[in-house]
């Protein structure tokens, strides 16, 4: 397997999120899903430490955050495409009281 | 991977499988952890499991810590057992339900005797059975004799990416070979429940699942308490996890794609007659979700970690691995696998699956996990509610 290796993660094409598997800086970014293997391009708006998420598309408040290709979690807050996405603008949606 | 590797365990009387042989001097309650310590410091080569419980314990929580003591004893990682107890009724008990194994099995207790003398006749008790358990072969062992445990901590990102994942790899070899696998974690399946019942192998198995996974959940909401930072952890923040949701999809991810065989109590053991994956109801804690499963007769665990946990358990080795590059070099006296090369596509799935069972192999036949060489023995009960 000679691949370059990517620098951010997504475990479905059609997630909402990708996952910085290197230490970033704001750019244009190269990854790959890993259920299908596809290759995905991405713009990252602030730098984001190895295993932090940021947006593949833009959120309104009380979207759904899709990873796995599963809900797992709304936007707290607008989110844009590229944005940095943690407890300040993602809350769980099973779990009421769970929030930052 | 080539030819065949050999596996190779500790034959127990009623025909189990362990892959460690273990002489535990083992206190009923929390007043004979200092018995218990000075046995093992005056037998070197046993080991005490000192704890905080067992006293004015009631109904189905005390029955669960007999059950933990008991089965913490039944282990088959366990050659023999010195159990010692502030009085003799209940210490008798534990000791009952470990003798049926056909494993030596010896009870003291302390009140109208003081220490002094249960440390005397005790010592005297380990240090025979040592030496016997120190006469036995390994033998060669089967993946169906050597049930395994899974249960991933301090994660992060990275383990629903690369450690899990590599989990599943084992749990399902593991399987296949008509072995048998325990998961658990209950709450932290939030999320991702309706993929376990999918996987459940018929309704009844479905049904009871639901109900166990129902119950759990009503109680951490009935206190009504904000759970970010409880779960997911403080840890799990840091590694860039958000919700329980997130963190619930890493977890089941090391479940393997095989189907969920029943559904066990805390500490409860699967039907022998039935091999495959089972769910039982924990807590997500490592310590004590790994004391329940080795309780129910677990001979060895994986352990995928993102953040790094340095968890361990006094009887049943437990492997380490993480996908998390830094974990991985900060941390490598706690990992036994990395598989960042998973997330740099080094290689694929399939091979760090083949890592995997290489790593489980070796420790089966006796090389020591890093929590074992490291000590770490966390031996941690589970309370269902206030002791009278």
């Amino acid at each position: 397997m000679s691949v370059t290796p990517p620098q951010f993660l997504l475990h479905h094409d059609g997630d909402s999120v990708g996952v910085a598997v290197q230490d970033l800086q704001p750019g244009t970014l190269q990854g790959r899903s890993v259920k299908q293997g596809t290759e995905h391009t991405a713009i990252l708006n602030e730098a984001i430490p190895l295993g932090h998420k940021f947006a593949l598309k833009d959120h309104a408040e009380g979207d759904f955050i899709i990873k796995y290709g599963v809900k797992v979690g709304l936007a707290s807050a607008p989110i844009k495409k590229g944005d940095y996405i943690h407890t300040h603008n993602m809350r769980s949606y099973r779990w009421e009281a769970s929030r930052a | 991977m080539g030819s065949k590797p050999r596996l190779t365990g500790f034959r127990r009387p009623n025909g189990t499988m362990g892959i460690r042989n273990h002489v535990v001097i083992l206190p009923l309650d929390d007043l004979s952890n200092a018995a218990a310590e000075a046995v093992a410091k005056v037998i070197p080569g046993t080991m005490a499991l000192p704890h905080a419980f067992g006293r004015l314990q009631f109904g189905e929580d005390l029955e669960l810590t007999f059950q933990t003591l008991i089965g913490t004893g039944r282990n088959p990682n366990v050659a023999a057992v010195v159990v010692i107890g502030i009085e003799p009724k209940w210490t008798q008990k534990v000791a009952d339900g470990i003798a049926s194994t056909g494993k030596p099995v010896a009870a003291f207790s302390i009140e109208g005797k003081g220490d002094l003398y249960v440390i005397a006749e005790a010592s005297r008790v380990a240090a025979q059975f040592l030496m016997d358990a120190s006469e036995i072969q390994r033998e060669p062992a089967e993946i169906g004799d050597l049930m395994m445990s899974i249960k991933c901590g301090e994660s992060d990102t990275t383990s629903g990416l690369g450690s899990c994942p590599t989990t599943s790899q084992a749990v399902d070899r593991w399987v296949a070979a008509g072995g048998t696998v325990l998961f658990g974690e209950t709450s932290e399946l939030t999320g991702g429940e309706h993929l376990i019942a999918d996987r459940c192998i018929d309704d009844a198995c479905r049904n009871l699942f639901q109900m166990t996974y129902d119950n759990y959940i009503k109680v951490i909401e009935s206190t009504g308490a904000n759970l970010l930072g409880s779960q997911p952890t403080q840890g799990n923040l840091a590694g860039g996890l958000t919700t329980i949701e997130e963190k619930a999809l890493g977890n089941i991810a090391k479940t393997g794609s095989v189907p969920v065989m029943g559904v066990l109590k805390p500490a409860q053991a699967p039907d022998p007659s039935k091999p495959g994956l089972y769910f039982m109801d924990s807590s997500s804690a490592a310590a004590e979700c790994i004391t329940l499963m080795a309780a129910a007769g677990a001979v060895i665990h994986l352990f995928p970690t993102g953040q790094g946990n340095v968890i361990g358990n006094p009887i049943e080795p437990v492997l380490k691995l993480t996908a998390n590059p830094k974990t991985a070099a900060s941390m490598r006296e706690h990992v036994d696998l990395d598989v960042s090369g998973l997330l740099r596509y080094e290689y694929n799935l399939e091979k760090a699956g083949d890592m995997m069972m290489d790593v489980i192999y070796r420790c089966v036949n006796g090389r020591l996990a890093t929590a074992e060489a490291m000590g770490h023995r966390e031996f941690t009960f589970t309370k269902l509610y206030i002791s009278a």
